[in-house]
């Protein structure tokens, strides 16, 4: 006799703490065995890219804060440079130092939430206290430079809002000497931890041909191999005159991926210092008053400051009629702006472009044939985050 | 190809007459082409050793209402090998069915759902065109400029029917749309009025 044996629909999250946010995945599970994920987003589709099109380009900076909520400067600073380029805007040569310390703050922000969240995903729960510690310290220095700690809104198009308070150059310089210690121990916890090395190594394996099909970026394709870093090959700002490695691992596992994103810390950390010895005092945005508004004093002298300040808070400035794309590496992989201007104050059109979008939708073809316990674990070494996902 | 230069003629020598118009501006190449050539097209530039456009980077449409055609459908393009950047463009009408490009990159499975979602268009050969962004059960395409900002539906929890439901939005104020144009330049009157003038003298 035969008996006839039905697959199981499983309904995972939205509500989950190892989904990463609001996913709603439907697995098809024989016996333990994954046979079919389908993701379910958006449920954190906020409309951004609309709601864009009805701001100016000063008024949608904030937005990119919003989407990746854990690196938002790096988003920010996509946006900036797309309003540059078509612009032909001149950057001081202190706002791209600035930027990319806080380009590189943003990323070890990012890298430390995924290693120590996907540590417990799999089981690990005192990594996720020890990174949090110093992710207070990096968000702290987010507010002293931008007066909140996660929604910065401080990139803007010719440089930075505001020059550096005093005294934090040193504490940056500080963190540099004390954080890679803190690596350290993150690794002495996970690195060659048995049950860690179990849940991840040989899990979620891409290989170097899928990882180019499904269009993958960042971590996720050097993980299998593929030497590809935007801030190398196509280099923004000042990141041609500093010196950093690419760390690339060899089987395009999650225990590579988790292996990837500590070296980059480590070169975060590196890229930092070097920016810092670098740095020097000058201007820190676009000095062209139609781009970026007048210091507070010069508004009280000036009466062409008074004037180009209130047009920029009301009317904004205006973008000439172009199409461009440009691209940062952000923690998560390559964020891109598609930005149509039309010569108005406000986007025709601005096509955000998420790695983690694309990064999700080979879910399925990640986790068939493993089991359904490896979920979180692939799950969290893909480093999904909804605000740049849903968007 | 090494340069942006020889790609360009690249393209234009060996696909002749699909390619309409070919341009370089901001260290990328923006090409023209056909719906009908497009299958043709990407697959030159993913399998040709002189291109080699392996990766597809998005895919999104821009809308003008006032063209006819009305849609302009976008593909971003990436060639690790050479390191370049291709913007493929071909315009559509509404109601229009294209090429889905889901067997040449199997990444463009997602993003032609979101066209599908934001823009409403369609789709052949699609293996699951669905929604995507939008909540189940949803109406229209937020992403077409004669969408309302605001919406047409709002979301709350009734009392009454101990259940989610949707009804339409009701605003205490209308959505204001601030012409920032500046009066002494900016709006339309008074540029009709100064060119009128101009002609008259």
């Amino acid at each position: 006799m035969t008996k006839k044996i039905k697959n199981l629909n499983l309904n995972f999250g939205p509500q989950h703490p190892a989904a990463h946010g609001v996913l709603r995945l439907i697995l098809e599970l024989d016996g333990e065995v994954v046979e079919k994920a389908d993701p379910h987003i958006g449920l954190l589709h906020r409309g951004t890219e609309k709601l864009i099109e009805s701001k100016t380009y000063m008024q949608a900076v904030p937005y990119f804060d919003r989407l990746d909520y854990v690196a938002p400067m790096n988003q920010e600073h996509a946006f900036a440079l797309a309003i540059e380029r078509v612009l032909e805007l001149d950057v001081p040569i202190r706002a791209k130092y600035i930027r990319v310390i806080f380009c590189e703050i943003g990323r070890i922000l990012s890298h430390i939430l995924n290693v120590t969240t996907q540590a417990m995903d799999v089981g690990a729960l005192t990594p996720t206290l020890w990174g949090f510690e110093e992710r207070e310290k990096l968000m702290g220095f987010y507010e002293r430079v931008s007066g909140s700690r996660l929604h910065a809104n401080y990139f803007r198009a010719g440089g930075v809002h505001q020059d550096l308070p005093q005294g934090l150059e040193e504490d940056i310089a500080e963190f540099c000497e004390t954080f890679p210690k803190i690596i350290n121990d993150l690794e002495s916890l996970l690195t060659e931890n048995r049950i860690f090395k179990q849940r991840n190594v040989d899990i979620g394996v891409v290989t170097k041909e899928d990882a180019l099909d499904y269009s993958f970026s960042g971590v996720m394709i050097r993980g299998s191999g593929v030497p590809w870093d935007l801030r190398k090959s196509q280099p923004y700002d000042c990141y041609e005159q500093l010196d950093f490695k690419i760390p690339v691992g060899k089987n395009g596992d999650c225990y590579d991926r988790y292996l990837c994103r500590i070296e980059e810390m480590k070169e975060s950390v590196s890229i930092i210092k070097q920016c810092l010895a670098k740095m020097e005092k000058g201007p820190i945005k676009s000095l062209d008053g139609k781009i970026s508004p007048p210091s507070k004093k010069e508004i009280k002298q000036s009466m062409e400051a008074l004037i180009h300040h209130f047009k920029l808070f009301t009317e904004g400035y205006r973008v000439p009629k172009d199409e461009i794309y440009t691209a940062v590496e952000a923690p998560k992989g390559e964020f891109g702006v598609y930005l149509i201007s039309d010569g108005s104050n406000k986007p025709y059109k601005c096509k955000i472009r998420a790695p983690g979008f694309s990064h999700l939708q080979s879910m399925d073809y990640l986790i068939k044939g493993h089991m359904l316990a490896d979920v979180p674990a692939v799950l969290g070494s893909l480093d999904i985050v909804f605000g740049e996902v849903d968007r | 190809m090494n340069n942006l230069i020889d790609l360009e003629k690249k393209i234009n020598s060996e696909l002749t007459t699909k390619i309409n118009k070919s341009e370089i501006k901001h260290n990328q190449v923006y090409l023209e082409t056909d719906k009908d050539d497009l299958i043709d097209v990407i697959l030159f530039l993913k399998t040709n050793s002189d291109t080699k456009f392996r990766q597809l980077i998005d895919i999104t449409v821009i809308d003008y209402p006032e063209n006819n055609p009305r849609f302009q459908i976008v593909y971003l393009f990436l060639s690790h090998e050479y390191n370049q950047r291709i913007i493929l463009k071909y315009s559509i009408a509404e109601n229009e069915i294209i090429p889905s490009v889901t067997s040449i990159f199997p990444a463009a499975n997602w993003m032609e759902r979101e066209v599908f979602d934001m823009y409403g268009v369609s789709f052949k050969d699609h293996p699951d065109l669905r929604r995507i962004l939008t909540d189940y059960g949803f109406e229209g395409h937020p992403l077409r400029k004669d969408f309302p900002l605001t919406g047409h539906t709002e979301v709350r929890y009734s009392e009454d029917l101990k259940k989610v439901i949707n009804e339409p939005v009701k605003l205490e104020q209308n959505y204001r749309n601030f012409d920032y144009e500046s009066p002494w330049v900016g709006t339309k009157y008074i540029k009709e009025e100064l060119d009128s003038n101009d002609k008259k003298n």
